[in-house]
């Protein structure tokens, strides 16, 4: 129990870091293209791609919600070791990790005001798999258009109709992650 | 390089400006507040560019910058220089072989492809700050689309001059939302702004703002039905290269009013003038 709460963490974090947040830029400014990312083993359920990414953007500054099953013993206390985050409801989250039915309902989330649109939650949605065939996107990262396999259509069109207010996605699983910011615009495959 | 973090800021200030730069990237052309650092170099020096390079580099990355276009001037060799001691990673003075190219007021010339992230130095982030100085009021014009004041702008330029005489720092429209100061790049340059491949990140130190462009994004540069924007140069084939299609500065060569016009992007000239192109001041052969 201890072992696995002190190990997992990057080896070095400087240069690990380094690479996994140029995979976390490079799936926010191109969405939908999909991205490996390495160097995190946190506890289960949490994917490496999820623990990466929560190892290289929180930290103290940031509260995180832990949403459903990812809100268990293990990695609480894998969290707290290694990022020090406090842990808070939806309502006042800068991040939260979850699968898509325990992160819902995205109204529960901040979305920024008019006047500072980036003070909005950012979602890590755990997804069973992650392949670029699916719902079609356009929007500012795209060249003509991208497609990826979003859990929900109807929803990420809402949040994209709040632009510039919104919530950002980062959907991984295992090792694959992709990004959805709110200034994509979502339309179902047919 | 042992001395110091890998690229010289603690991983808290990083994650801090890595967070600014993913929320800039999902608003495109929004100014994201960031607790800008003291850097080992004065306000104006860079200091938000570096902050942002110091953010995306990675060991692996080959790394150039430009002051005005040249790999040669004192602010571009200091910034290089800087980060090959503190980050370790290779530095080019070749616009192509670049992973992260940090520039203060120039797009260089040759296009930029998917790999490669331009970083901008930025003096003055708030496109309507001479306008109206008060932030609480920006900020709502933002909020609030207002934007009626900058067109005032441009049309007193007309009623002025005849024509919009605002060089550089032309503002500029993204995805039809934000209006974004382009830094005080020449407005030569704004056509390459929108449908880039590359992603483009904005850091002002002082200023304490970062704001991004995603690779193909729209941006249109300000302008009215019956003065249409047009991206202007001056009117003179390179004196070195001979090419007509760069960006050229003046220089005074003696007292006598004696002048020439060379390319301001440094590599993009060497690499003509090592291809065999000369222009009227260099031998001459494609002198126009």
């Amino acid at each position: 129990m201890q072992a696995q709460t002190l190990s997992g963490g990057f080896a070095d974090p400087a240069t690990q870091s380094a690479h996994a947040f140029r995979c976390v830029m490079e799936a926010m400014a191109r969405p939908g293209t999909l991205h490996d990312i390495s160097g995190a083993k946190p506890p289960a359920p949490l994917s490496p791609a999820a623990g990466a990414v929560l190892l290289t953007l929180c930290d103290t500054e940031t509260p995180v919600y832990l949403a459903g099953d990812a809100n268990c013993d293990a990695v609480r206390s894998w969290l707290a070791f290694h990022t020090g985050a406090p842990l808070v409801g939806p309502s006042h989250c800068q991040f939260a990790v979850g699968t898509w039915h325990a992160t819902a309902p995205l109204s529960a989330y901040p979305i920024g005001t008019s006047e500072y649109p980036d003070r909005s939650a950012t979602l890590i949605v755990e997804c069973p798999e992650l392949i670029d065939i699916g719902a079609v996107l356009t929007g500012p990262g795209i060249q003509d258009k991208a497609a990826l396999s979003l859990p929900d259509v109807a929803a990420f069109q809402s949040n994209h109709a709040l632009f510039p207010l919104g919530l950002d996605f980062i959907f991984t699983s295992g090792d694959r992650l992709a990004a959805l910011p709110r200034s994509t615009e979502v339309t179902s495959c047919m | 390089m042992t001395e110091y973090n890998f690229a010289y800021l603690d991983e808290q200030t990083k994650r801090m400006i890595r967070r600014a730069i993913l929320k800039g990237l999902a608003i495109p052309g929004y100014q994201v507040p960031f607790a800008s650092r003291e850097m080992p170099m004065p306000y104006g020096w860079g200091t938000g560019g570096v902050q942002v390079s110091a953010a995306v580099l990675t060991p692996e990355d080959t790394f150039k910058v430009i002051d005005q276009g040249a790999d040669d001037t004192t602010n571009a060799v200091s910034i290089r220089t800087f980060f090959e001691r503190t980050a370790g990673v290779n530095t080019t003075t070749t616009t192509s072989d670049a992973s992260v190219i940090q520039t203060r007021h120039r797009i260089p010339e040759e296009p930029l492809s998917a790999g490669q992230i331009l970083v901008y130095q930025v003096p003055i982030p708030e496109p309507l700050r001479f306008l109206e100085p008060r932030e609480s009021e920006t900020r709502k014009m933002h909020s609030l689309e207002e934007y009626g004041l900058m067109h005032v702008k441009l049309y007193e330029d007309i009623s002025h001059h005849g024509h919009i005489a605002t060089s550089y720092a032309y503002p500029v429209k993204v995805e039809g939302r934000y209006v974004m100061d382009p830094s005080p790049i020449p407005k030569f340059d704004n056509p390459k702004l929108g449908d880039m491949a590359a992603v483009q990140l904005f850091g002002a130190g002082r200023e304490q703002r970062i704001y991004a462009l995603p690779p193909y994004t729209q941006v249109v540069s300000l302008d009215f039905d019956d003065h249409p924007f047009e991206a202007s140069k001056a009117g003179h084939p390179c004196g070195m290269c001979g090419a007509i299609d760069s960006y050229l500065d003046e220089l005074i060569i003696d007292d006598a009013g004696g002048r020439m016009f060379v390319c301001s992007d440094t590599d993009y000239c060497e690499a003509r003038q090592a291809a065999g192109h000369m222009g009227k001041d260099n031998g001459g052969k494609d002198a126009a």
